[in-house]
C-alpha cells in the first residue's frame, strides 16, 4: 500500500490524464460497517453504558467516519464526500421508516391476540368487566357508515368546489373561497364536533325528534365531512391545475361545451390524483375520535341506522377500551386499532385499483 | 361546402395589451392560406380569433368584424360551440386526450356533441383516419391509447379528430413545428388532399412550407416589441415569394430581418 500512496498525488484539476480512478473494493463498505459495529459493541458493553440501540447509533457514526477516511485515502476527496452523503441520505430514509415499521409491528403483534371471529361478529352489548369476549362489530359498522355518509357529502361538494375555483372562479369571490378552504384545513376535529353538536344535534335535530336532541351516526358524519371537505377541495384543485391547458383547448376547438369538457376530458385526466386526495380525506376521517364521541355518543350495541340512536366507531372503540378498567379491554383496543388501519389500507388499495382500471394500459 | 372568411378591422387584446390591429383579410373557400411573420407578430392570435379560441384566455377580447359566409362570428346570439364545430383547429403540439383510446379520440368531437350510434361513429372514425393518412397504421390497434403513438402519428390523429366533425374550415397553428421532416411531408400531403373539401388557414415559421402548401400568403409584422402586429402584405403565394410589393416582406423572406 505504501508504494501506491506516493503515486497518488493530486493531479492538476484542469486536465486529468486518465479517466480511470482508484476505487474501494466492493467488500469495503460492508466490511467497514461490520468493523464499526464491532468496535461500537466492544466500547458500549465494555464500558457498560448502554444496550443494543446505543451500539447501532455509535456504529453508524463510526461507519460514516470510517467510510470517509477510507474513501479519502483511496479514492480522493470528491468520491469520499459522495460516499458519505449517500450514506447519510440512506440513513435518513431508514430513520423515517423506523417509526412506521415500529407502529406496524406493535399493532400486529398486540392486535392479533383478539383478532378472532368473535371480535368481528359480536358487539360490546352486555359485556361486563369480567367477560373476556366481546367485539367491535358495532364499531366497524359505525366507522363504515359514518365515513361513507361523510364521503357522500364531502366528495361531490369538494370536487364541485374545486372545479369552481379552477375552471370558473374569477376575482375576489374565488379568492375568498380558496382562503376559507385553507382556514378550514386548520379546524381541529373537536371544534368541528362541537359545531355539529351545537348546530345540528341541539338546534336542528329536536325539530324532528319530539323536541329532544338526537345523537346519531349521521351527526358524526356531518362533523367528519367538515374535516374531509378542505382536503378533498385542495387536492382536487391541485390535480385539476395539473391538467394541461392544450387538452381543454383541444376539446373546445371540437365545439365541445365547457361543462362537457370538464366532465369528460378534464376530470378523467385528473382522476387518479383526485382519488388519492379523497382517500387521504377518508383516512383522516376514519381515525377521528372526538367528533364521534361528542355527537354520536358511542353505544355498545349494534345499530345499523345512522339516523337514529347512538353509534360507535373504531377510533372511539379504541379510545373507550384503552381507558377501560377490565383486564380484557387492552387486547380489544389493539385489535380494533389493527382493524382500523387494515380497513383504511384496503379502502385505499381498492380505490387506487378502481381509478387505474379507468385508465388505458399502454 | 367550404366557406369564405372575411376579416375586417380585426383588433385583438390580451387585457390592456393590443396584440393585433386592424387586420383585413378575405380567405376564399377551398384554398390554403399561410400566415407568416416573425415571432410575436400576432399570427396565432389572429388564427385563434377566427374560431373564437382567443377569448378562452382570461381578459382576452376581439374587436372588428369576422364573418363566415356573411354570418358574423362575433354576433351576440352566436353559439360559440357552433362556431368551433364549423371552424376546427389543429394545435402546435399534438394534444390527444390521454384517457381515451385512438378510436375514442377520433370520435370525441362527435360523441361529446351527442352522437351515440355506433355505426355512425365507426364510419366517421374510419373516414377521418383514412383522410388523415393514419388508418393503415392504426387500424389494428384502435383500442390502444392515443398518447402511445409517435409525435407525427399523434398530430395526424389530432387532424383526424378535427375533420371527423366535418368542419368547413380547418385552422392549423404551426402543426409541423414539433415534427420530423417525414411526418411534416405526410401532413403537407394531407393538406393538399384536404383542400378539396376544406378551407385551410395555416400559421407557419417555415417559409419553404408556406411556399409549398399555400395558395395565398399573408405576411404579419410588428414595428418593435410591445407594438400590435399588423398585416403587411397579403397576396398570391407565388407573388409574395418572387416579387413582393413591400420592402419589409422582401427583407423577411430573404432572411434579412426577423
Amino acid at each position: 500500500m505504501t508504494t501506491t500512496v506516493t503515486s497518488h498525488r493530486p493531479r492538476p484539476a484542469a486536465q486529468p490524464d486518465t479517466l480511470r480512478a482508484k476505487r474501494l473494493p466492493r467488500y469495503a463498505a460492508p466490511a467497514i460497517a461490520l468493523a464499526a459495529l464491532l468496535v461500537a459493541a466492544v466500547v458500549v458493553y465494555g464500558a457498560g453504558i448502554g444496550g443494543p440501540v446505543l451500539v447501532v447509533v455509535l456504529g453508524a457514526l463510526l461507519y460514516l467516519v470510517g467510510l470517509f477516511v477510507a474513501a479519502n485515502a483511496v479514492e480522493g476527496r470528491r468520491a469520499a464526500r459522495n460516499r458519505t452523503w449517500s450514506a447519510l441520505i440512506h440513513s435518513a430514509f431508514v430513520l423515517a421508516v423506523l417509526p412506521l415499521a415500529s407502529v406496524a409491528w406493535t399493532l400486529i403483534s398486540k392486535g392479533v391476540e383478539r383478532l378472532d371471529g368473535d371480535f368481528f361478529l359480536t358487539s360490546m352489548n352486555n359485556i361486563g368487566a369480567r367477560d373476556p369476549n366481546g367485539g367491535a362489530y358495532h364499531a366497524i359498522i359505525g366507522t363504515l357508515e359514518q365515513v361513507g355518509v361523510a364521503a357522500l357529502i364531502s366528495v361531490p361538494l369538494g370536487i364541485l368546489c374545486a372545479i369552481y375555483i379552477v375552471e370558473y372562479g374569477r376575482g375576489k369571490f374565488a379568492f375568498a373561497i380558496r382562503f376559507f378552504v385553507d382556514v378550514m384545513t386548520g379546524i381541529p376535529s373537536i371544534v368541528s364536533g362541537l359545531f355539529v353538536l351545537a348546530f345540528w344535534v341541539l338546534i336542528v335535530s329536536p325539530w324532528f325528534n319530539d323536541g329532544r336532541p338526537s345523537f346519531s351516526g349521521f351527526a358524526a358524519a356531518l362533523a367528519l365531512s367538515v374535516l374531509m371537505l378542505p382536503t378533498v377541495v385542495r387536492s382536487t384543485e391541485e390535480m385539476l391545475r395539473l391538467v394541461p391547458a392544450p387538452l381543454r383547448e383541444g376539446a373546445y376547438a371540437l365545439g365541445v361545451p365547457k361543462w362537457k369538457t370538464i366532465l369528460r376530458v378534464v376530470l378523467p385526466t385528473a382522476l387518479p390524483g383526485i382519488v388519492t386526495g379523497v382517500m387521504l380525506a377518508v383516512a383522516r376521517a376514519a381515525g377521528e375520535t372526538a367528533p364521534v364521541l361528542l355527537v354520536a355518543g358511542g353505544g355498545a350495541a349494534i345499530n345499523f341506522n345512522p339516523f337514529e340512536n347512538n353509534q360507535s366507531s373504531l377510533a372511539l372503540f379504541v379510545y373507550q377500551q384503552a381507558g377501560d378498567a377490565s383486564r380484557y379491554a387492552p387486547a380489544r383496543a389493539w385489535a380494533a386499532a389493527l382493524t382500523l388501519v387494515a380497513l383504511v389500507l384496503i379502502l385505499t388499495i381498492a380505490a387506487k385499483l378502481l381509478a387505474r382500471r379507468n385508465r388505458l394500459g399502454r | 361546402m367550404a366557406k369564405r372568411i372575411e376579416a375586417s378591422n380585426v383588433t385583438a387584446y390580451y387585457g390592456a395589451f393590443k396584440a393585433i390591429e386592424n387586420i383585413n383579410i378575405t380567405v376564399e373557400p377551398k384554398t390554403v392560406t399561410a400566415l407568416i411573420g416573425p415571432s410575436g407578430c400576432g399570427k396565432s392570435t389572429f388564427l385563434r380569433s377566427i374560431n373564437r379560441m382567443h377569448e378562452v384566455l382570461p381578459g382576452a377580447r376581439v374587436e372588428g368584424s369576422l364573418t363566415i359566409d356573411d354570418q358574423d362570428i362575433y354576433d351576440r346570439d352566436v353559439d360559440v360551440t357552433a362556431v368551433r364545430r364549423m371552424i376546427g383547429m389543429v394545435f402546435q403540439r399534438p394534444n390527444p386526450f390521454p384517457t381515451m383510446s385512438i378510436y375514442e379520440n377520433v370520435v370525441a368531437g362527435l360523441r361529446l356533441n351527442g352522437v351515440r350510434k355506433k355505426s355512425i361513429l365507426d364510419e366517421a372514425a374510419e373516414k377521418a383516419l383514412r383522410s388523415a393518412n393514419l388508418w393503415d397504421e392504426v387500424m389494428d390497434r384502435l383500442g390502444k391509447p392515443g398518447a402511445g403513438l409517435s409525435g407525427g402519428q399523434q398530430q395526424r390523429l389530432c387532424i383526424a379528430r378535427t375533420i371527423a366533425v366535418e368542419p368547413q374550415v380547418v385552422l392549423m397553428d404551426e402543426p409541423c413545428s414539433a415534427l420530423d421532416p417525414i411526418s411534416t411531408l405526410a401532413i403537407e400531403d394531407l393538406m393538399f388532399q384536404l383542400k378539396d373539401k376544406f378551407t385551410i388557414i395555416i400559421v407557419t415559421h417555415n417559409m419553404q412550407q408556406a411556399a409549398r402548401v399555400s395558395d395565398r400568403t399573408a405576411f404579419f409584422s410588428i414595428e418593435k416589441t410591445g407594438d400590435p402586429g399588423r398585416l403587411i402584405e397579403y397576396d398570391n403565394t407565388q407573388k409574395i415569394f418572387s416579387n413582393p410589393s413591400q420592402k419589409k416582406t422582401e427583407d423577411y423572406i430573404t432572411g434579412r430581418f426577423g
